[in-house]
């Protein structure tokens, strides 16, 4: 039973740490989007061939739709799909922070 | 003193950095710069020595930023992202002038007499063309494609001789010429329909062909500028067979796309493959090289004997070598990690690769395919040397 109950006790913890990628992994996906991402959104995700990703551009979606247009790109547009590299936990953390404003 | 003493080597690179190049009489034919895109500076380099000359530092965003220079190759007009336009002069190494134009750009072009630096701006959707002495605004053109006034993002800007210039309308599907013989009225010629979603494009050395990429359809867009009345035709039309695309990663770059005497070697967008065709013969393709990865650019060696392919993310940590006459990639290597541009010397004999991600410059000797050296730098991207003041197209 205590071993119960301190199981109980760690699960909202480790719903936190499951939406949040290793610091390390973070600093890889906010270099991918500065670098990579930002190819067609600019390095400073104010645009270019891609719409701009800032707080105000994205605030009539939510995080999970982003973090699913990451994953699955947009059909028909240049948008491609990054599900090869980020998953969907990895894209959900970074749709928080592109709502948020990371300046990556 | 003791203590400043291990500081000294790095004091007097600094100062040295500093000192203008006017210190010491020299030409400007083996300079060039190589661009900082995470730091806003350019590293003015010398291909003689592969050596630094300057760090020019304060020039805002240079994610895709370009470049093209004066005439008399002193100075270069760098391209910010930023909406930035930098005059640099390489001799004294430093901001000649400088003004930000517009929200969002993509590059530009210099007219033939040197006269004019025209930008393709994405915010707002514009072509808008400086005085290359002051910078002074001489013309501003909306790029206005629909009746409700909306404007597209410009991409693919040329010079075309005389004091012409092409470029292409990402959103409106369009391709106009802009003749500004006199700058206060420019006069436009708007051709509309042409394909989904022009990327970007070229023009042929010659300045005869200007070529835009498809990014919406299996194809390219052709005219044929020594026509009276050019009219866009269509090259390549379904290159891609019917079958799907691969996802995208980084968009090719036409600019700078090769032509190796009368071949032109094309990218096939979502496809590992470089499309060749032939000029004399109208066009047609004569054959498909299978390479590593999706090409971003492929350069022709000046003398067009060979052409250097790079590729996107996420295979973009590899070059090919890819033989002329016989059509096949004949080297494979890894010069390091995000490989993001690549520029010839003026007589090809050496090629400087930037590798964004291992933050080094690494110049090759084309023929025996040594490494000459690895230079330094902060996250390179573009690499751009003045002798491209006297190409068409560059």
């Amino acid at each position: 039973m205590r071993e119960l109950l301190a199981g109980l006790l760690l699960l909202p913890g480790l719903a936190l740490a499951a939406e949040a990628p290793p610091a390390e992994r973070q600093a890889e996906l906010l270099y991918l989007l500065r670098q990579d991402c930002g190819s067609c959104h600019g390095m400073t995700l104010r645009g270019g061939l891609g719409p701009p990703l800032l707080p105000e551009t994205l605030a009539d979606r939510d995080a999970d739709t982003l973090a699913e247009i990451i994953r699955g790109g947009v059909p028909g547009t240049p948008m491609p799909p990054w599900g090869f590299e980020i998953t969907g936990e990895e894209a959900r953390w970074l749709a928080r922070r592109l709502k948020e404003g990371v300046q990556p | 003193m003791r203590r400043l003493l291990p500081l000294l080597p790095a004091l007097l690179s600094v100062v040295m950095l500093a000192t203008p190049l006017r210190a010491q009489l020299r030409g400007t034919g083996d300079l060039g710069i190589v661009v900082e895109r995470a730091s806003g500076s350019v590293l003015i380099v010398e291909t003689s020595g592969r050596s630094i000359l300057a760090r020019v530092e304060g020039l805002g965003d240079l994610s895709h930023a370009s470049a093209v220079f004066s005439r008399d190759q002193r100075y270069a007009y760098i391209f910010g992202r930023d909406g930035g336009l930098t005059k640099l002069d390489l001799l004294e190494a430093k901001v000649a002038a400088r003004k930000v134009q517009a929200g969002n750009s993509i590059g530009g072009a210099i007219s033939a007499d040197g006269g004019l630096v025209a930008v393709a701006n994405y915010e707002p959707g514009s072509v808008r063309v400086f005085d290359a002495e002051d910078l002074a605004l001489v013309a501003d053109i909306p790029s206005v494609y629909a009746d409700d006034g909306a404007r597209s993002k410009v991409v693919g800007i040329e010079d075309l001789g005389g004091r012409r210039f092409a470029f292409s309308l990402y959103d409106g599907g369009q391709i106009w010429l802009a003749d500004l013989a006199d700058p206060a009225a420019p006069r436009i010629t708007r051709y509309a329909d042409i394909g989904r979603l022009p990327y970007d494009a070229l023009v042929t050395p010659d300045g005869r062909y200007y070529i835009a990429g498809l990014f919406g359809e299996d194809g390219l867009v052709l005219l044929d500028l020594w026509q009276r009345e050019p009219r866009p035709r269509r090259i390549l039309d379904g290159y891609g067979r019917g079958e799907q695309p691969l996802p995208v990663y980084k968009m090719p770059h036409l600019e700078g796309w090769s032509q190796a005497g009368d071949l032109l070697f094309l990218p096939a967008v979502g496809r590992h493959e470089l499309l060749v065709v032939d000029r004399r013969r109208d066009f047609a393709e004569i054959g498909r090289i299978p390479v590593h990865g999706q090409p971003v650019f492929a350069v022709a060696r000046p003398d067009g004997r060979q052409v250097w392919v790079n590729f996107a993310h996420p295979r973009n940590d590899t070059v090919q070598v890819i033989d002329v006459p016989s059509m096949r990639v004949v080297a494979t290597f890894s010069p390091g990690e995000a490989i993001l541009h690549l520029e010839f010397t003026p007589r090809g004999e050496q090629v400087w690769i930037s590798a964004r991600d291992s933050d080094e410059v690494v110049v090759y000797d084309t023929e025996s395919l040594a490494e000459l050296a690895r230079i330094p730098a902060r996250k390179p991207s573009g690499i751009f040397f003045t002798a491209r003041a006297n190409r068409i197209g560059f």
